[in-house]
């Protein structure tokens, strides 16, 4: 098998030299090769599939669809109006592209728990190629979650004008970049194979807080205000103003904006205590 | 140039000093053993040559560049105690995922072939044993052709005959002229795979040698006997003589040979009670490492 490549010289100064004629890879080692397997290891874990993917549509079902003949607005659904079917599908899909994006970041967390982001230390990959990967890899997974719970909402038949499809999920995919951001801080702070779990339970009152699960107007006045200034709701915002009555709010883009920095200048912060101790 | 080379190295944990004051060169084709008791600072000083950490002072350089410049070149790799796998993918995947890293990389089969893994290669990591997965990790360090492999310990949890394996499986890919330097606190290890043994202690170097060299340093014996009316200098004269220490009414030389002691001290002195006590490797190995050497054989 080895045949196409015959062993190296036998003499030493000559094998020493061609071994010293070394380039350092582009990118920083980026590549897609990683990114596939990246990829593939999360479609492997099933726990993050029943969270990202499994759990949203399950609650879309329980919960949004026999909501389909509600009107959402003062519009009735046979003159074009929404249902409020519809609605619950968007904050699903919120939901799974945040579990799915803060799962991608966390997953730092298990890497360095077993040694894996140390032996890559021993490999011409930089932080920053490294990032990128787990980013991109978190976005893959946020997209699949979006994607397969509009699906299963159109197969259901709920309706939306097309735009409202695109932009609200391209709302959700992207904005769930805040949660990545929450992922890679957290999973660099805490030194645990289960960071997950963790995370869970704080994401699903995070989704309570930013109105997924149930619309904010049925809590307190004084829950509601608090609400405003988590990250889920900002994100539950940018994603329904697409439908008709919904408004493009710029306080929740602020938030959004505000959330991502913490996370991100956390993540960063973070990252160098990590490399520095060893 | 060499292919490692440091100066005065140091490192602290807290008020424990791991390393104090490492100077190792290591030329190019040499197979070192760095031989210690565990906690001698062996790992702590390859982590430095690796710059998985930074020396508190002193300087490292891999073939004339910072470690990590040498890493990123694929000129150094290194088979680590404790460097983790990734448990969810097979023995192929990670290989292959791991020389997506380099920008020239051998053939995954050809790598898995030399580690001796071929057969397992799609095999889940977490299905694999730990000779195997200790096989892999040294599929990975082969992957960019290094000039300079560094092995830390890299037989730990290994049964005799993994450990035999591995080692061939070494000694055969050394043999195209590569650069090892292997830690270990096995003393027939060292023995058998190594060139050049040097032997650290409490974070310094104690010996640095052939292995026939640090036997000899080690391997004497003690001949003890009561005298007096010794005259010193003709006794250290002898061939082999490492050591005279001379006590009020009895002497206790070093020696490597013996009997050449013994007929001089029973033929040209009063001496009686004449004793010949030797050690055995192992002894020497404990007596040049442990914390309260007797430091006056050492100096050759």
């Amino acid at each position: 098998m080895s045949s196409v490549s015959p062993p190296t010289s036998t003499s030493p100064t000559s094998t020493s030299s061609s071994r010293l004629e070394r380039k350092v890879p582009p990118l920083g080692g980026f590549n897609l090769t990683f990114l596939l397997i990246e990829f593939k290891r999360r479609l492997r874990n099933r726990r993050t599939l029943v969270f990202t993917v499994v759990m949203p549509i399950a609650l879309f079902l329980i919960v949004g669809l026999p909501l389909k003949d509600t009107a959402l607005t003062a519009v009735p659904i046979s003159n074009g109006g929404l249902s409020v079917a519809a609605y619950i599908l968007i904050s699903m899909a919120v939901y799974g592209a945040m579990v799915a994006s803060t799962a991608g970041g966390g997953a730092v967390a298990v890497e360095r728990a077993s040694g894996w982001s140390r032996q890559l230390r021993l490999t011409p990959i930089t932080p920053a190629a490294y990032i990128a990967i787990k980013v991109i890899s978190a976005l893959a997974l946020g997209l699949l979650a979006v994607v397969a719970t509009f699906v299963a909402g159109w197969i259901c038949g709920v309706e939306m004008p097309l735009q409202v499809w695109i932009l609200s999920g391209l709302a959700a995919w992207l904005g769930s970049l805040v949660f990545t951001a929450l992922g890679l801080f957290i999973g660099y702070m805490v030194p645990s194979e289960n960071v997950m779990q963790f995370l869970g339970p704080i994401l699903a009152i995070l989704a309570l807080f930013g109105g997924l699960f149930t619309p904010l107007s049925s809590f307190p006045v004084a829950v509601q205000n608090i609400a405003k200034w988590t990250p889920a709701y900002g994100l539950g915002e940018i994603a329904r103003a697409p439908l008709p009555g919904g408004s493009f709010d710029w306080a929740a883009v602020a938030n959004i904006i505000a959330w991502l920095a913490i996370f991100s200048i956390g993540a960063a912060l973070m990252m160098r205590r990590d490399t520095k101790r060893v | 140039m060499p292919a490692v080379s440091t100066h005065g190295l140091t490192k602290d944990f807290g008020k424990v000093r791991a390393v104090d004051g490492i100077d190792l060169t290591v030329q190019p084709g040499e197979i070192v053993a760095f031989l210690g008791p565990n906690g001698a600072g062996k790992t702590t000083t390859i982590d430095m040559l690796l710059g998985l950490s930074k020396p508190d002072s002193g300087s490292v350089s891999i073939y004339g560049q910072s470690p990590r410049s040498a890493i990123s070149r694929g000129l150094v790799s290194a088979v680590m105690q404790t460097g983790g796998l990734l448990q969810d993918i097979t023995v192929r995947e990670t290989v292959q995922l791991t020389a997506t890293l380099f920008s020239d990389s051998r053939p995954v089969d050809e790598v898995l072939k030399r580690a001796g893994i071929l057969d397992i290669g799609d095999r889940r990591v977490n299905k694999c044993s730990g000779g195997q997965q200790q096989r892999l990790r040294f599929a990975m360090a082969l992957l960019s052709d290094p000039g300079l492999l560094i092995l830390d310990e890299p037989t730990t949890g290994m049964d005799v005959e993994g450990r035999r394996d591995f080692w061939s499986a070494i000694r055969e890919d050394a043999a195209s002229g590569r650069t090892v330097i292997f830690a270990t606190h096995y003393l027939e290890e060292a023995d058998a795979y190594a060139d050049r043994i040097v032997l650290v202690r409490r974070g310094q170097i104690v010996a640095d040698g052939s292995a026939a060299e640090i036997k000899n340093l080690a391997a004497g014996r003690m001949v003890r006997a009561s005298v007096t009316g010794l005259d010193q200098a003709a006794l250290a004269a002898i061939d082999g003589v490492d050591s005279v220490e001379l006590h009020s009414d009895s002497v206790l030389v070093r020696t490597k040979d013996s009997d050449a002691v013994a007929r001089y001290l029973l033929n040209q002195t009063d001496a009686r009670n004449l004793e010949i006590t030797s050690h055995n490797l192992e002894d020497a190995f404990i007596a040049l490492t442990s914390d309260d050497t007797n430091t006056s054989g050492k100096d050759n």
